[in-house]
């Protein structure tokens, strides 16, 4: 039976994230075209709503091109890497509170591991395998050169990452994700107790999602495309929703970890039945992600790309320095319990 | 042969194969992937121990720190359109002997001593509260050290592989 | 735990480490010598690891960060000093590089 819940709970979550990511493309591309003053695709079907699925039947019907002079095992590999990394994360973000359904206490979480951030830094680390052998593998100076920047620009970033979450799992006392979300009951938000490390948080996210203005890596004008220059097709594809995909884990870690996850406030004053509060709680959060998506769509398209030794000075001089400051003030205020 | 047994093996045999493809195999690309699957095998094993929190951070700096320093190497070391990165290998025989003899003392040591175990213990399902306990009282003086070795690490490596800038600085002039 | 004894950890540990040698005496490949010390490094985290499962204590395990802290270290240094090298001699085959032999 609980193998059968935590199936459920899979597909459920797949279903949705993969549904999710394809229309926030459409999303992205109505966006982009109301700040360019266009109009965006909207032929297909009403305003454009069928236009995901058009682009999926367009993206398996095209022939798959391989270079002549690429290995194709890696070649192949790589975009099932991406694709694999940035849906795991997914299993250990809790989405809701319990559940109580047809007799069954339902946790609305994958998986609750005790170390869920370092799971979720540890897979981020991996994600930057699919795109530095891709880029290898495709024998294409541009694809090297996207690799080669992603590898450096991940490796940066991740330091940034991991030391501003570690405020927050100072201020939690705990590594599991569960306990986190627990900890920001009410108003206590972390967003309010750790502003600083949300700014580098989400910037460091920025540079993991390879979004703009950090897309060194793909920087279609002088990359014509980066690390997938060579890939077509339905790999092409995985990719795309690989980065799509990154996006969405992203804003609900970020939303896990700093906007109070599940929470919302005053929910329980209002009296309502337990079943509806938790669904309350999970549309909540699902709120909170869309918000966050859309703040990433709207910086894309509003921000230019920084140049690389730009992208590497604010890494390693501003946000680094700027997560230990943080680190070290956190640890002076719950030293002397001025919280 | 229960479950335990059956992943125990599985583990092990990923963590020799790809051990033993990261020793033999000519291209050099092949070594470095195989021993990601060395890491993650090492990882399952320390899994099976109730060593969660080394498992995760093996992943964390072994998989996403190391290798990928690793790759980055690789890719600055050779020659970006060759694909085929071939490398040979020397010495064989007496290498060989020596190997055969290392191997050789190691099993018949770790078979003829009787190791001392601690029996019906059972591990603690989460070490993650004792280890940090540990780091803060017990072990805090080699861990500052530890932390000063990976800053001066951090610093020299910065000095070594960038490039000498003065003499092109006179150049200029 | 079941039914795989300590020896069976050690004996794993053992082979890895024996792999890990025989790359480091046979390759030409720097970057190669180096993977292969990891191997080694390795296989001794995991033996000590075992060593503590089975002692039911996580003194073993502590030691185990020390080996990865010296090991993230020497992955930078000594990839800096590989591309160092790479740089002046176009080289990273380690029979090649024998301008201190004498």
């Amino acid at each position: 039976m609980e193998i059968l819940i935590s199936l459920i709970k899979i597909v459920i979550v797949l279903f949705v994230l993969l549904t999710s990511v394809a229309y926030i493309v459409l999303l992205e591309r109505r966006v982009a075209a109301a700040i360019q003053n266009r109009i965006g695709p909207n032929r297909v079907g009403w305003q454009g709503l069928l236009q995901p699925l058009a682009d999926v039947v367009k993206l398996v019907m095209k022939e798959d091109i391989v270079p002549r002079q690429a290995n194709k095992f890696i070649h192949d590999l790589a975009p099932i890497i991406s694709i694999g990394v940035a849906l795991a994360t997914f299993a250990v973000i809790p989405f809701g509170n319990r559940i109580a359904l047809f007799g069954h206490d339902i946790k609305l979480q994958i998986a609750d591991v005790n170390i869920g951030i370092l799971y979720i830094l540890a897979l981020t680390s991996l994600g930057v395998y699919g795109v530095t052998l891709s880029g290898w593998s495709s024998n294409s100076k541009y694809s090297l050169l996207g690799g080669m920047r992603s590898s450096a620009q991940m490796i940066s970033y991740e330091l940034a990452m991991g030391l501003s979450l570690i405020g927050v799992i100072m201020i939690a006392g705990s590594l599991r994700l569960d306990t986190i979300v627990e900890a920001q009951v009410a108003w206590r938000w972390n967003i309010l107790l750790q502003p600083i490390g949300f700014i580098t948080f989400v910037v460091s996210s920025f540079a993991e999602t390879n979004r703009l203005p950090f897309d060194l890596p793909e920087a279609e004008p002088e990359l014509v495309g980066g690390y997938h220059t060579e890939y077509s097709g339905l790999k092409f594809g995985l990719f795309f929703l690989a980065e799509y995909a990154n996006m969405v884990t992203a804003s609900a870690i970020i939303t896990t970890v700093y906007l109070g996850g599940w929470q919302v406030p005053f929910v329980h004053s209002l009296g309502l039945s337990d079943v509806s509060v938790s669904i309350i709680q999970v549309l909540g959060f699902c709120f909170k992600v869309g918000m966050l998506i859309m703040f990433f769509i709207i910086i894309r398209w509003t921000l230019p790309r920084f140049r690389y030794d730009q992208l590497m000075n604010i890494g390693w001089k501003v946000m680094l320095p700027l997560a230990i400051a943080n680190l070290l003030a956190t640890g002076l205020v719950i030293l002397l319990k001025w919280v | 042969m229960n479950l335990y047994d059956i992943v125990f093996y599985f583990f092990a045999f990923v963590t020799l194969a790809s051990a033993g493809v990261v020793v033999f195999s000519r291209n050099i690309i092949y070594s470095a992937f195989a021993l990601l699957f060395t890491f993650f095998g090492v990882a399952g094993i320390y899994v099976l121990l109730n060593a969660d929190f080394i498992a995760v951070s093996q992943i964390l700096i072994y998989v996403g720190g190391i290798l990928v320093l690793m790759l980055f190497g690789v890719m600055l070391t050779n020659k970006v359109i060759d694909v085929e990165m071939k490398t040979g290998t020397l010495q064989t025989l007496p290498a060989s002997v020596l190997v055969a003899l290392i191997a050789g003392a190691l099993c018949g040591i770790f078979y003829v001593t009787d190791w001392k175990i601690v029996r019906g213990v059972s591990a603690p399902a989460t070490t993650t509260n004792s280890l940090g306990e540990m780091f803060m009282t017990t072990y805090s003086l080699p861990f500052e050290v530890a932390s000063i070795v990976l800053l001066v690490a951090l610093l020299g490596a910065a000095m070594i592989a960038r490039k000498d800038r003065l003499p092109q600085i006179k150049n200029q002039k | 735990m079941s039914g795989i004894p300590l020896n069976y950890f050690v004996f794993l540990s053992a082979i890895l480490f024996t792999i890990g040698v025989v790359g480091v005496l046979t390759r030409r490949n720097a970057i190669i010598v180096f993977m292969c010390i990891e191997l080694m490094l390795n296989s001794v985290n995991l033996s000590l690891v075992a060593f503590s499962a089975f002692h039911g204590n996580t003194r073993g395990q502590i030691l185990v960060f020390f080996v990865m802290a010296v090991a993230a270290a020497e992955a930078a240094v000594g990839l800096a000093i590989i591309i160092a090298l790479f740089r002046n001699k176009q080289t990273v085959n380690i029979d090649e590089i024998n301008i201190m032999k004498w």
